[in-house]
């Protein structure tokens, strides 16, 4: 059963250059051979009851819903750009994720519950995908997950989506940077039915590894997940809490973080503070786009298409619109 | 940077004393007198939102002290990786934390318990010198 399942051809993403939010397409062990094919479709399909295809997902991060700067005064600006963007492609994605902090934490629930109206709202305007989100400590660490689960569902999980398992990760409610012993188990479990070459993708809000604990860029207890998913030989993490892009590797997992939607955090290598990067007006979306990367049943051979936001005239709705002009240059801002 | 927790000592020696409480009842007045003149320095540190007061201090490496920590309004973090410091503060009592720091430079400690929007710049500074 194990050989089944083409390692090479799982995921492929663009490398540490994603932007706004990243999307990735996915091959899920196509071969040329249709016997083969079949029998992993059979086999995936009594996994997950999913048949495997090609499919492309979305990685947002870091909305912040609610927060008004300094550094950035757009407020949500940028999400409802990219929201138009994504609705804006000619290959739509079918399934989208957001690795935490929608909402941007208030001192006031009625205010918070307001954020994560204003989230959905702005959400629901991405046509024809599925939605899946993970919480941020913005979003679950002062209640414990409370208003999260009112309004956007359980903060873990896992689902299958055309061949692929997907595992949600909480590594915040618990008020501190950690999955706790009771998420492990469960996860723990609910891997244990597949072979290891299966593909998963696990999307959470921290990094599961010390990226810069000073910074609390870490999990606490990131190194058991980590060796829980050690066995498996197809699993990419995505996450987003640090607001730029990261690519790190442990084994054969392959961990990468998604730019925020708010404003970005400076290097850790090159920067001694933690500081948002100043607004910079002449280019308010400065480091924002969307790249997308398009495969073929064999996975290999990719294309990519960058689409970049155009910011340099824009206000009010009009101004929106002006905003989103395809561009097919690729973001050189990193 | 090796750091002895304090409350493990303390079950520690707990522990052998129970194991052995006759010879540490016979040794009890020299134990007593050599806890005296090593009793570590207490220095005590108040977490609230979003700070630590004070919010820098200098330590002498290989010199013992006790951080006494309390938080005047909610449960807090202190964590430091490289000073293998990692504890939560609670809001109705002091926490004592054993540090012996074998490592001279600054470190950065920072509240890693969630307590609302200023919790990301909440941390503070410990010095180590010779």
């Amino acid at each position: 059963m194990e050989n089944k399942f083409d390692r090479r051809s799982f995921l492929r993403v663009s490398g540490t250059a994603l932007s706004i939010g990243a999307l990735y397409s996915v091959f899920p062990a196509l071969t040329r051979k249709a016997g083969a094919a079949e029998g992993m479709t059979r086999t995936l399909a009594e996994l997950n009851g999913e048949a495997p295809a090609p499919f492309s997902f979305m990685q947002l991060s870091d909305t912040h819903v609610g927060f008004n700067g300094p550094p950035d005064p757009l407020g949500t600006k940028a999400f409802e750009s990219a929201v138009a963007t994504i609705n804006g492609l000619k290959h739509r994605p079918e399934l989208i994720i957001v690795t935490g902090d929608l909402t941007h934490d208030a001192d006031s629930p009625d205010e918070h519950a307001k954020r994560f109206k204003l989230f959905k709202e702005i959400s629901s305007r991405i046509g024809g995908a599925q939605i899946k989100v993970v919480p941020g400590e913005n979003d679950a660490a002062l209640d414990g997950g409370d208003m999260f689960r009112e309004f956007m569902g359980p903060t873990h999980y896992s689902f299958d989506h055309r061949g692929v398992h997907f595992v949600a990760l909480d590594n915040v409610s618990a008020g501190r940077p950690a999955v706790g012993t009771e998420q492990l188990t469960w996860m723990k479990s609910d891997l244990a039915r597949f072979p290891k070459t299966a593909p998963i993708v696990v999307f959470t809000h921290r990094p599961l590894f010390d990226l810069k604990p000073e910074w609390e860029w870490f999990t606490s207890d990131g190194d058991d997940v980590m060796n829980a998913l050690a066995p498996y030989e197809n699993v990419t993490v995505l996450y987003g809490h640090i607001h730029r892009e990261n690519f790190h590797q442990a084994g054969t997992t392959k961990m990468y973080a998604a730019r925020s939607l708010i404003f970005a955090f400076p290097d850790p290598a090159t920067t001694p503070q933690k500081k948002p990067a100043p607004f910079d007006k002449a280019a308010p979306f400065k480091n924002l786009g969307i790249r997308r990367v398009n495969g073929n049943a064999y996975g290999n051979d990719l294309q990519i298409e960058e689409v970049e936001l155009a910011t340099a005239e824009f206000s009010g709705t009009v101004g929106m619109d002006q905003m989103l002009k395809h561009g097919s240059n690729d973001a050189k801002d990193e | 940077m090796k750091i002895s927790i304090f409350k493990n000592k303390i079950v520690n020696t707990m522990l052998l004393a129970g194991a052995c409480g006759i010879a540490i009842a016979f040794a009890a007045p020299k134990a007593n007198l050599a806890r005296a003149n090593d009793e570590p320095k207490v220095i005590e540190i108040t977490a609230k939102k979003f700070e630590f007061s004070p919010a820098q201090i200098t330590l002498k490496k290989g010199e013992p002290v006790i951080l006494r920590l309390s938080s005047s309004d909610r449960v807090h973090g202190f964590m430091s990786k490289p000073l293998k410091i990692d504890t939560d503060i609670p809001a109705d009592k002091s926490e004592d934390v054993a540090v012996t720091p074998d490592t001279a430079g600054d470190f950065v400690v920072i509240c890693d318990h969630y307590c609302g929007t200023g919790h990301g710049n909440m941390k503070m500074k410990v010095t180590v010198v010779e």
